[in-house]
């Protein structure tokens, strides 16, 4: 089997199977906390989703890896050694799609090839080598011959792609994806997910936030929920319950589990539907009272009943 | 070939023509990461700052070229740092710096009445009284920027397209950013006597976004951009000499003629394309309609 990881910075076994260590992490910008207390361990070999709703803090941990976000306390390590502000050697970032300039003049190898930028860093051109790397790669993760294409003229998995080759072309320890699968039909959220799932077969440590329960449930071993700071941690089969789940998300969901499959459900739909249900019953006795000759008029009698204020 | 060989007669037709092709090459290669930076409004701002540093290098008896050099050097230096604060954009930023800069020039014309030199040749150009100085400065600032932008290709590139994982993935944005900065005033203090002032935001401005019309690739943008700044600075001075209008004028009326054509030449090819896409779909759609009927 072809391995879909290029070569490692170093054959030797890590000591230490932790990459990155988060201890007592409180981060966030213009002096206020986004996230409080964080600890975290991140293993090598690890392929693990940050889940919360939005503003919980997903990619700002995400970030925080990095350096990327003032740390106000704790200390944070990544391979052993501290991460500081500026650049994170050994990390492969991929940004969301939404965040992405398509209007900038770059073809799918010039966007590439702007992660080895550190190789032979004072040279405009790229060298045979370098093409010979880029070309590789996406022959590797399936696009290959698209080199010299405009970025915007590939699908959404094809996009997807390409910006995961520009993060795997520096060969990181650590891959990470900021969602992912948002904006991507559910075949390209399935390949996508699946060749995530190749690379960290192949020994790539994976970190990547998602929005998406389900997807998460069904493909990733190991999950993180986020609200302001680390709810829990595990495997989604132990943590997906309605009560973290209520937590994290400050709403009611409701977990079901059959033949090993694991499915979120958001509890409110229900509701709603009820609430509308109720409504309709209300305003169509209303209506019929009206028609019979009652003039009495009940505002009452178009609300829902029953569950008013205790919706969520 | 009379055309061409006749006004080379005059030494000052000969230097006029080297430095708008120069200015012409160096504008338009850092034209393009500006317009790409969506900072087209910083070559306007930073002219007019430069202005005001002008006129602070003569009322302190400085050297033009110093004066205005580093006042405008500080001024894309605040820029940048006032455009960090969260609550204030960069074109806020931009219009604050360098309008309060080029405030200060009007203002001290207004005090120190005895001016000899003639401020208009900086706000609209004064190219036929370039001086072998001026030459001299315009070659080594364009040789400079040539090789800051070879030498940071990959850097201003990655920066340009995607500055947070540029600097995620290891790239010295703080010193790139600076350096870029003083690549701008450099190359605006260099242009000043060739387009003046007023002309320079258009130099910057119009080669780089016409390459943009025809090119996806941003190795051949650059390209490009620099060939078309400098071939437009001379079929600029030629026409300005036969034409008899003003040179910085003349160069960028012809830049905004090629980008009138090019844009409408690529226009129209789009649209034949998309024609040519959609004559299938729409008598499809056509057939439905009958049914509806």
């Amino acid at each position: 089997m072809t391995t879909l990881i290029p070569n490692r910075h170093d054959g030797r076994p890590a000591t230490d199977p932790v990459l990155v260590r988060f201890s007592g992490v409180s981060c966030g910008y213009d002096r206020r906390k986004v996230l409080r207390d964080i600890d975290l361990t991140i293993e090598e070999g690890a392929f693990v989703g940050i889940v919360g709703p939005s503003g919980a803090g997903k990619t700002t941990l995400l970030r925080a890896m990095v350096g990327a976000v003032p740390r106000l306390e704790g200390s944070l390590t990544f391979g052993g050694r501290p991460v500081g502000r500026g650049g994170t050697p050994g990390v492969g970032w991929v940004p969301q799609l939404e965040t992405v300039d398509w209007n900038f003049p770059a073809t799918v190898g010039e966007v590439v090839l702007m992660g080895r930028w550190s190789e032979r860093r004072w040279q405009a051109w790229a060298s045979a080598a370098d093409r010979k790397a880029v070309d590789g790669l996406l022959e590797r993760l399936g696009i290959g011959g698209l080199g010299r294409r405009h970025i915007r003229e590939l699908s959404g998995g094809q996009q997807q792609r390409v910006f995961l080759a520009r993060a795997m072309i520096g060969e990181p320890r650590l891959l990470l994806l900021d969602e992912p699968t948002s904006g991507v039909d559910l075949k390209t959220r399935d390949d996508i997910l699946h060749l995530l799932a190749d690379l960290n077969g192949d020994g790539m440590t994976i970190v990547m936030t998602t929005h998406e329960l389900n997807t998460v449930a069904a493909h990733l071993p190991w999950v993180v929920c986020v609200n302001g700071s680390v709810i829990a941690e595990g495997d989604p089969d132990d943590i997906f319950t309605s009560e973290i789940l209520g937590r994290t998300y400050g709403a009611d969901l409701r977990v079901v589990r059959q033949d090993g499959i694991i499915l979120v459900a958001d509890a409110a739909p229900h509701r709603l539907r009820d609430a509308l249900r109720h409504r309709h019953e209300g305003f169509e006795h209303a209506h019929h009272e009206h028609a019979e000759g009652d003039h009495v008029h009940d505002p009452q009698a178009v609300r829902p009943v029953g569950d008013g204020g205790t919706d969520r | 070939m009379t055309y061409i060989v006749t006004p080379l007669a005059f030494e000052f037709f000969r230097q006029g023509v080297v430095a708008s092709i120069l200015v012409g090459a160096l504008c338009g290669m850092l034209g393009v990461y500006i317009v790409l930076r969506r900072m087209s409004y910083i070559g306007h701002g930073l002219s007019h700052s430069v202005f005001g540093g002008a006129v602070i290098a003569y009322v302190a008896a400085l050297n033009f070229y110093v004066g205005a050099g580093l006042w405008g050097f500080f001024s894309a230096l605040l820029i940048n740092a006032v455009a960090r604060r969260r609550r204030i954009g960069a074109d806020a930023a931009i219009g604050i710096v360098t309008t309060a800069s080029f405030a200060v020039g009007v203002a001290l014309i207004s005090k120190t009445r005895s001016f000899t030199r003639n401020f208009e040749a900086a706000l609209f150009g004064n190219i036929l009284g370039v001086t072998p100085l001026d030459l001299v400065v315009v070659g080594v600032v364009t040789l400079s920027v040539a090789a800051f932008i070879l030498l940071f290709y990959k850097r201003l590139l990655f920066m340009t397209f995607d500055p947070e994982v540029a600097a995620i993935q290891g790239v010295e944005v703080g010193i790139t950013d600076s350096l870029f900065a003083l690549a701008m005033a450099a190359t605006i203090v260099a242009s000043i006597n060739v387009v003046g002032v007023t002309l320079i935001a258009a130099t910057l401005v119009i080669p780089s976004t016409t390459a943009r019309l025809l090119t996806d690739s941003f190795a051949r943008m650059l390209v490009l951009s620099t060939v078309m700044g400098a071939l437009s600075g001379l079929v600029g001075m030629y026409l300005s000499y036969w034409l008899d209008v003003s040179s910085g004028a003349t160069i960028v009326l012809l830049e905004a003629a090629i980008f009138v054509v090019v844009f409408a030449a690529t226009t129209l090819s789009r649209r034949r394309t998309s024609w040519a896409d959609q004559r299938i779909p729409v008598l499809a759609a056509d057939r439905p309609a009958d049914d509806l009927g």
